[in-house]
């Protein structure tokens, strides 16, 4: 009874402490300074959407198959976000391949997919920012000695704040995790 | 067995001391370093399917692993990578926990290899020293070697002193930085004292190709699928990766430490 009720209290000391902590070290994405450029060529900060819900994920332009595919989940996952929270809705893309990815070759791949870059962009980083920020969305990649990345495809969802909601891994379809974020009140 | 041993560290000792006196001319308060000419290498993680070999450009990297004693000193300079300060994307709760206070490590551990340090805060201290983390094949080419061979992979005592190593090093306090013989480039604590970050830690699970298959959702990884070991014999290579693939960059363990490296031509 006494070992119970000792456990409740430090449970309870725990669960009081426990917020505060969280707070203290909440992890954004935004304490990451790096300096990208959006595909016309603009400097930028991965927080160039601070104050919106954004989709963030990272690919390559000259992906044959899979990256298509990840435009087209973060298309579904639009289409399924209530208004006005789409109108919001803010979507970064950067770039693994900091050689071939120029700003110029993201303009092409924009126009060519009818990408809609007020509310779309498509980001240039060098290797050591493309390498700090993986880590921090956890996106596991690879250059090839082909010149192609393995990667992994995972799209976090941040809060106005650059705090990392939900991470998902599914493609091809709007993952309802991801969609009950963004619909969230 | 134990006279073995310690002829080993006797030649080992004096291999590294004629290491350092030919190897190192860096500034003063550089930590020593040598120069891996690197080359053609069969790494335990192959680049890519069908592809044996990976080019290993030369490089320095540090004889010792960084202790608590220059971890402090860098927290000291760069207080944002202060337990007490640091961004919770870059640290879990772990980091540094071990020690006395935010800024020191405490007497008794400053010259063991510090440990408790995520991916983002190893990384940000080489930067701090113009350096960088090594990477994953550079780390592997270099703890290929045994004190007499530059690649000892295939030599069964080699291999089986590496296991004992392995072995030992789940028990008791971590020793010194330092303390165990200096390899064939004059490189020590490769094996048997702490795991070590590199620079391209994110990339170790990924190696092949599964772009043909059908359902993406099968797994998470794109133009990609598991990884795929050569020299399955070679445990204590695949320890290590599977070690650094469990680990995210904000992680830390009490088994994980790391040292610097640079490239060649550059002042470590």
């Amino acid at each position: 009874m006494k070992i119970r009720g000792l456990l409740g209290a430090l449970c309870l000391g725990v669960a009081l402490l426990a917020p505060v902590q969280a707070s203290d070290r909440a992890a954004s994405l935004y304490q990451l300074k790096e300096s990208l450029q959006s595909q016309d060529g603009e400097p930028m900060g991965l927080d160039t959407w601070r104050g919106q819900p954004v989709l963030v994920t990272m690919f390559y332009g000259s992906c044959p198959a899979t990256c298509p595919l990840i435009i087209d989940t973060l298309r579904a996952v639009e289409k399924k976000v209530d208004e006005p929270r789409r109108k919001q809705l803010r979507v970064l893309l950067v770039s693994l391949d900091h050689e071939r990815d120029t700003p110029a070759a993201l303009r092409k791949l924009a126009d060519e997919r009818r990408i809609d870059t007020a509310r779309w962009t498509l980001a240039h980083a060098d290797e050591a920012s493309v390498r700090r920020i993986a880590a921090a969305l956890s996106i596991q990649y690879r250059k090839l000695p082909n010149g192609e990345f393995s990667h992994s495809t995972i799209i976090s969802v941040l809060d106005p704040a650059g705090k990392i909601l939900v991470q998902s891994a599914e493609l091809g379809h709007a993952d309802p995790e991801v969609l009950k974020a963004l619909n969230s009140p | 067995m134990n006279r073995k041993l310690a002829l080993f560290g006797i030649l080992a000792v004096a291999c590294a001391l004629t290491a350092h006196a030919a190897k190192l001319g860096a500034p003063a308060s550089a930590p020593p370093s040598v120069t891996i000419a690197g080359g053609q290498f069969e790494s335990v993680l192959p680049p890519a399917p069908n592809v044996k070999t990976t080019k290993v450009a030369p490089f320095r990297l540090d004889v010792v692993p960084v202790s608590n004693a220059d971890f402090a000193e860098f927290v000291l300079k760069r207080p944002e990578w202060r337990r007490d300060r640091v961004a919770g994307l870059f640290a879990d709760e772990g980091y540094l926990r071990h020690w006395a206070s935010a800024t020191d490590p405490g007497a008794a551990i400053a010259k063991q290899p510090v440990t408790q340090v995520s991916w983002f805060a190893a990384s940000a201290y080489c930067e701090a020293r113009g350096a960088r983390l090594p990477r994953w094949y550079e780390w592997e080419f270099a703890a290929a070697a045994s004190d007499k061979k530059p690649d000892a992979r295939q030599d069964p005592d080699w291999r089986q002193q590496i296991l004992d190593w392995y072995s030992k090093s789940a028990r008791g306090a971590l020793p010194v930085v330092g303390s165990t013989p200096a390899n064939y480039f004059g490189v020590r604590d490769l094996h048997g004292v702490v795991w070590e970050w590199v620079e391209d830690a994110g990339s170790m699970l990924v190696s092949d190709d599964s772009r043909e298959q059908g359902d993406p959702n099968r797994n998470r990884f794109c133009g990609t699928g598991a990884l795929s070991f050569e020299q399955k014999e070679n445990y204590a290579m695949m320890m290590r990766i599977a070690m650094l693939s469990s680990m995210k960059a904000s992680y830390s363990s009490s088994s994980m430490g790391f040292r610097c490296a640079t490239d060649t031509g550059k002042a470590p």
